[in-house]
């Protein structure tokens, strides 16, 4: 019973792994969204590659002197054809437009969020500040994130992509970042969230999400920032909200 | 599920619709310069003061609170604090 279990239980794919290609598994609904435009637009490109390559065939195959002799004497002037090569691209461009201004005002709206985390690019760890639960004595939760070196990492632990200390985040609640960074350019980017904002010192940044399953998400620094720049990951955590407050409690 | 009792509610500034871009930037030093014009105008322990105190709090990088503190100390704060 137990291992009829094990098969039905899903392992999502949350890390990038070598060689992938396609996208990490979702796990907000920015993310899906963001899936979802680009298997739209990849229905288009399939479509537009089809028939640019149909024509191009057909005119190398029926374009022959010795098949079609006085082609050239057709080939002059045709209203019809000029219409339809004009008309359908911008029809196209629309379908492709509206869902990706859609997608894209979506996910710019913060709606009512629950929580504000501050995160700041250091040259080279990420750092975080909760700042929403100040004590009277003044004190915010913060915290440095640094990578785990080769020689420390644990059985099972990602090379290069484990932290000592992770972001933890509520499921199911509007979370609202305030990005930075204090010295140069970093970017933070998360891909099962569906995050990506650059950390530019002297400008906050505000970013929206919403993990709606609990889970460990990881991500990468994705702007170049010096030397260690490939060294300084991301690791969301994302827990239900008892057990954030629990969290919260021992962290302060 | 049970009932975790914590010192701590979950909740933060909201939407403000001053501030509707990505940039917040403005967002946190507007909030830090209304809470002293707040409190040089009705006193540190006006309650409404405090709203501004807790949105500077959520919204600013504690870099960013320590540096404006100081320039406030030192008389170099580019902008009024009088109400």
């Amino acid at each position: 019973m137990i291992n009829y279990l094990t098969y039905l239980t899903t392992i999502f794919n949350d890390a990038s792994e070598p060689w992938q290609l396609g996208f990490q598994d979702s796990a907000a609904p920015g993310f899906t969204g963001i899936v979802t435009l680009h298997n739209t637009i990849g229905f288009y490109l399939i479509v537009i590659s089809f028939s640019v390559f149909w024509v191009i065939m057909s005119v190398i195959y029926y374009y022959s002197s010795s098949k079609n002799p006085i082609a050239y004497k057709y080939l002059t002037h045709g209203t019809v054809l000029e219409l339809v090569w004009t008309i359908t691209p911008a029809l196209i461009l629309i379908a492709i437009a509206f869902p990706s201004f859609r997608l894209l005002y979506l996910m710019d709206e913060v709606i009512s969020p629950t929580l504000t985390i501050k995160v700041v690019g250091h040259q080279w760890y990420w750092s975080y500040e909760y700042s929403d639960f100040i004590t009277d004595s003044g004190d915010s939760i913060d915290f440095d994130s640094y990578m785990i070196p080769e020689s420390d990492l644990e059985l099972g632990q990602f090379r290069l992509l484990d932290v000592d200390n992770r972001l933890i985040v509520p499921v199911d609640c509007h979370i609202r970042l305030i990005i930075t960074g204090s010295d140069v350019l970093h970017s933070f980017a998360v891909p099962s969230l569906g995050l990506k904002l650059d950390a530019v010192p002297g400008r906050l940044n505000q970013v929206s999400f919403l993990a709606e399953r609990s889970g460990t998400f990881y991500g990468q620094c994705s702007e170049i920032c010096g030397v260690w720049h490939g060294f300084m990951p991301i690791v969301v955590e994302a827990v239900s909200s008892p057990d954030f407050i629990v969290w919260l409690d021992s962290a302060s | 599920m049970s009932e975790v009792s914590s010192k701590y509610v979950l909740q933060t500034v909201g939407f403000d619709a001053r501030f509707p871009n990505t940039n917040q930037t403005r967002n946190c030093f507007q909030n830090y310069t209304d809470y002293f014009k707040c409190i040089s105008a009705k006193g540190e322990d006006y309650a409404p003061c405090k709203q501004f105190k807790k949105a500077y709090h959520s919204l600013c990088p504690n870099e960013w609170i320590s540096k404006f503190d100081d320039q406030r100390d030192n008389g170099t704060f580019p902008a009024s604090l009088e109400p």
